[in-house]
């Protein structure tokens, strides 16, 4: 009785082509869209939040100013005796930096390159998350004496080295040559695609000495410990500098503090709304999918209750028709939500490629669209027959 | 000619058919008995409600009488539930409708395979029979034709086709010929005709149309529900032709 149903159901998807082929398209179009949109969105949230979390975790960024960015506005600049001030009083601070920061065409082996040559301590590496990829961070004599040493980011390293070992070798960095002590391990793109290891890092003294030629500090940066609240650490951090700074009660903040996690949720919140848009707009394509399906099975049933009649005529039990009803609506839902499904990959992969945000697939709504359309083609295929089947023979038969 | 039973293939007693309920309810059949004997050819004829398709329908078990005795071979038929009459239809019943209601872009071939199917027939032994059934009526080489493709006549001959490719006891034709001309309507009765006599199998047909019941055996009439009259027919249209033409023979022969 099974397979003979199985049969009488794919001869009648085989009869019913047109029918068959728009039932399978709406939900192929449904099916397809929402993965498609959805996956996309959270790609997106994922990027961005990837790349934020690349600027380090609980990271705080202390700059001159009352604005964020760049551009002190005339604010005095930072000294490094503020780094032992925040390290001393302030408690949960897993480490602090002071960053000073210039741009300096560097040359080794014959080839040279510019990047961006940063002056700040070993705190720094663990401030932004870096690891090394090989050497050893800076001693604390070279610290102090700023020795001539630098640790280089991997697009520097692969600029002028190629796959060459860099280690021990010398840099010329504008005036001045440095020993090659380490290189970090590649952190790609930044929060607004910038190359994040296109950078060279020296002591800061170095830098304040041999580059820039002065005492300023452009950036705090202040990494929270794990655990601690942001916003007590964010509030003793203001007062602590208020104080250093010497402001009066009356006087505005000329420094402004910037949380990356703020950063972070804020832009991944954005994106979130996004997906949610682009899954709501999905959704109605999968609405409309499905109203075609109904669409398509109702117009039918005319004449699929004479043919029910018919078969119930010739002896057919009604559970042999229904049966056969129903494989042939699961076969249809199930083959237009796989077709639906491999397409919606396919154009995820593609898309995702082209914008450039990582591909992930999403189980949760792969299996929910299926699930849905596929739902819509059971129950709209099936029921109808159903009535159908119930139907005296002869009713059936003569029905219009 | 004439097989002898024991007891008739089917009993209809006192047989009553009512449609609807309450002050709306009509009443089909008022009480009908008929006997019908195995191997014979029986048309029922009678104005439009007259009860003559609800007689037919119940006969062909695909209706259930309000009250009344059914005995098919001589078991009870009326008590039977919808799964036990439709095994039934399957095992015994072949059925001819008026609108031959073929499976549309479906070919001959699988439209007359369909009854086997739900037999649980292998497929070779469902293709055997089907071309054997439409070999039958005369469409050897139109299995793979749709009904689109094929004229009145020819669907109605696969519409036969199906129904004896099952080898039924019993053939129920309702108003085989109505949406035929004359000259298909003449070749249906011509096949019907040889499928009793040759074959043996027990025809009933509903006709109003006087020709095409002088075809029949035996010729039985409803009006207002009940059975009106119920006669042999004297000459049924084939046999008195072979009659005359043997006669025709026969006196050239001397």
């Amino acid at each position: 009785m099974f397979l003979s149903s199985i049969l009488l159901a794919l001869r009648s998807i085989r009869r019913n082509l047109l029918r068959s082929f728009l039932t399978i398209l709406g939900i192929v179009i449904g099916v397809s869209a929402v993965i498609t949109m959805v996956t996309l969105g959270n790609g997106a949230t994922l990027a961005v939040q990837n790349q934020i979390s690349g600027l380090g975790t609980n990271l705080l960024q202390i700059r001159p100013g009352q604005r964020m960015g760049p551009g002190s506005g005339g604010a005095p600049t930072f000294k490094d005796t503020y780094v032992d001030a925040i390290a001393q009083q302030i408690g949960g601070i897993y480490a602090v930096a002071a960053e000073g920061r210039a741009t300096a065409t560097v040359v080794a082996g014959g080839r040279n390159w510019s990047s961006s040559v940063i002056g700040s301590t070993n705190e720094w590496l663990k401030t932004g998350n870096w690891q090394l990829a090989t050497g050893r961070e800076f001693t604390a004599e070279e610290i102090r004496a700023g020795a001539a040493v630098c640790i280089i980011g991997a697009t520097v390293k692969r600029e002028l080295f190629g796959n060459a070992d860099p280690m021990g070798e010398l840099m010329r960095v504008k005036e001045f040559s440095c020993e090659i002590i380490g290189v970090l391990a590649s952190k790609g793109q930044g929060a607004f695609g910038n190359d994040q290891d296109d950078m060279v890092l020296v002591p800061l003294n170095t830098l304040q000495r041999r580059i820039t030629g002065s005492k300023r500090i452009g950036t705090l940066l202040v990494s929270m410990a794990d655990g601690s609240e942001p916003e007590r650490v964010k509030a003793s951090l203001r007062q602590l500098l208020r104080e250093l700074r010497k402001l009066s009660p009356a006087d505005e903040d000329n420094f402004n503090i910037l949380d990356t996690k703020q950063l972070a949720d804020t832009l991944s919140g954005t994106t979130q709304v996004m997906t949610m848009l682009l899954g709501a707009v999905a959704g109605v394509s999968l609405l409309v999918g499905g109203i075609g399906i109904m669409n398509i099975m109702l117009v039918s049933v005319t004449e699929r209750t004479r043919e029910i009649g018919l078969r119930l005529a010739i002896g057919a039990l009604e559970r042999e028709v229904l049966l056969q009803f129903l494989i042939e609506a699961v076969v249809l839902a199930a083959l237009g939500g796989l077709i639906g499904i491999a397409l919606a990959t396919l154009a995820s992969v593609v898309l995702a490629g082209v914008m450039g945000v990582p591909y992930v697939f999403n189980v949760s709504v792969n299996l929910l669209s299926f699930v849905f359309s596929a739902g819509i083609g059971v129950v709209f295929g099936y029921f109808p027959a159903r009535r159908a089947a119930r139907l005296d023979p002869i009713e059936a038969l003569r029905h219009e | 000619m004439t097989a002898v039973a024991e007891q008739p293939l089917i009993q209809l007693r006192n047989i009553t058919k009512v449609y609807g309920e309450g002050r709306l309810a009509f009443q089909a059949l008022k009480g009908v008995d008929l006997d019908i004997a195995q191997g014979d050819f029986v048309a029922i004829m009678g104005p439009s409600g007259s009860g003559k398709s609800t007689a037919m329908n119940t006969l062909g078990c695909l209706d259930r009488p309000t009250t009344g005795e059914y005995l098919f071979k001589g078991a009870h038929v009326e008590s039977l539930t919808r799964d036990e009459r439709a095994l039934l239809r399957r095992q015994f019943f072949g059925f001819v409708f008026q609108g031959f209601h073929l499976l549309a872009r479906t070919t001959a071939l699988e439209n007359v395979e369909l009854p086997l199917l739900y037999r649980g027939e292998p497929k070779a032994q469902r293709h055997a029979a089907a071309r054997k059934a439409l070999a039958a009526v005369g469409l050897s080489g139109w299995e793979d034709h749709t009904p689109a493709e094929l004229s009145g006549g020819q669907q109605q001959r696969v519409a036969i086709a199906r129904a004896i490719v099952t080898e039924p006891v019993v053939l129920l034709a309702d108003e085989p010929t109505g949406n035929l001309d004359s000259q298909r309507s003449n070749e249906i009765m011509e096949l019907l005709w040889r499928l009793n006599a040759e074959l043996g199998i027990t025809v009933l047909m509903v006709t109003h149309e006087p020709d095409m019941a002088q075809y029949a055996r035996r010729i039985v009439r409803f009006v207002d529900g009940l059975l009106d009259s119920d006669h042999p027919n004297p000459a049924p249209v084939v046999l008195a032709r072979e009659q005359a033409q043997a006669a025709t023979a026969a006196a050239e022969a001397h």
